[in-house]
């Protein structure tokens, strides 16, 4: 992967991903959001995840932030006059968000300490054939992790019973 | 050299996750705290990706499958439970829904 592109896209994700949250309007937020998945979706594609790209784009931006939409159309949410919460709480919120990111970024940058090059070498070797692919992902998913797959339908299952039963309107 | 070291993904995974936090702790409106949620978990996705791909191993993208399923259910439930919320509150600003605050 290109270092320059990498920049690039990384600018570009932190700007959404910014956006996201300061977007006084829910609808502009969750267009933001669609931006971020997409730029996510390229991320993916240049790491050798193919399916897991695509899957991004159809199930994350195609379904779910399609699912959010309808919801903050349905209930005709307008910006607010107060999005944010306190100047203080903002101050704080960014303080403690700056020492957990520091906190994270001490771990994520420990492989670069000597030897520098095992942190390079893993991205720099050519991965094997068929990395990434759905033919790779569906013979783990349904070998190795076929009882979390089964788990998942029955989440499912239990998810989309639990969405109707509490959405539907109560006849009183 | 042509190669980006896997640190500078997870740097990019941690700010990425960072402002979804800070966007939980200073947004009102609930459906854009559920967003920065989901922001959240979708960094978390890109640490997995970027370790398989350091490590030459699926089974990362593997549980970024199941991260994005239990998205999607997480997603359809709390939806579904603002919708119901809304209903009756008429309200999505999480300083007055405070009924099960101590």
């Amino acid at each position: 992967m290109n270092p320059v592109l990498f920049f690039i896209l990384a600018v570009l994700l932190v700007a959404s991903a910014l956006s996201v949250i300061l977007q006084p309007s829910p609808i502009r937020s969750a267009l933001s959001l669609v931006v971020t998945l997409f730029l996510l979706a390229v991320t993916f594609l240049l790491l050798d995840a193919q399916l897991i790209a695509a899957l991004q784009v159809i199930v994350y931006a195609g379904a779910i932030v399609v699912l959010f939409l309808f919801v903050i159309m349905l209930l005709n949410l307008q910006e607010e006059p107060r999005a944010m919460a306190s100047f203080g709480t903002q101050c704080a919120a960014v303080l403690l968000g700056s020492l957990f990111l520091l906190a994270l970024v001490r771990f994520a940058v420990a492989p670069l300490r000597p030897p520098a090059s095992a942190a390079t070498a893993g991205m720099a070797a050519a991965v094997p054939p068929g990395f990434g692919s759905v033919a790779t992902l569906a013979n783990l998913l349904f070998t190795q992790y076929l009882l979390a797959f089964e788990i998942t339908s029955v989440l499912l299952l239990v998810a989309i019973i639990g969405a109707v039963v509490l959405a539907k309107r109560r006849l009183v | 050299m042509n190669v980006v070291p896997i640190s500078w993904f997870l740097i990019l995974a941690a700010i990425l996750f960072t402002i979804g936090t800070i966007g939980v702790l200073v947004r009102r409106n609930v459906i854009v705290i559920f967003l920065s949620i989901e922001l959240m978990l979708n960094a978390v996705n890109l640490v997995f990706v970027s370790f398989a791909r350091q490590l030459h191993s699926m089974d990362g993208q593997v549980v970024v499958f199941f991260v994005m399923t239990v998205a999607a259910a997480e997603a359809a439930v709390g939806l579904a439970i603002i919708l119901s919320v809304f209903r009756n509150r008429e309200t999505v600003n999480v300083d007055e829904l405070n009924l099960l605050r101590w």
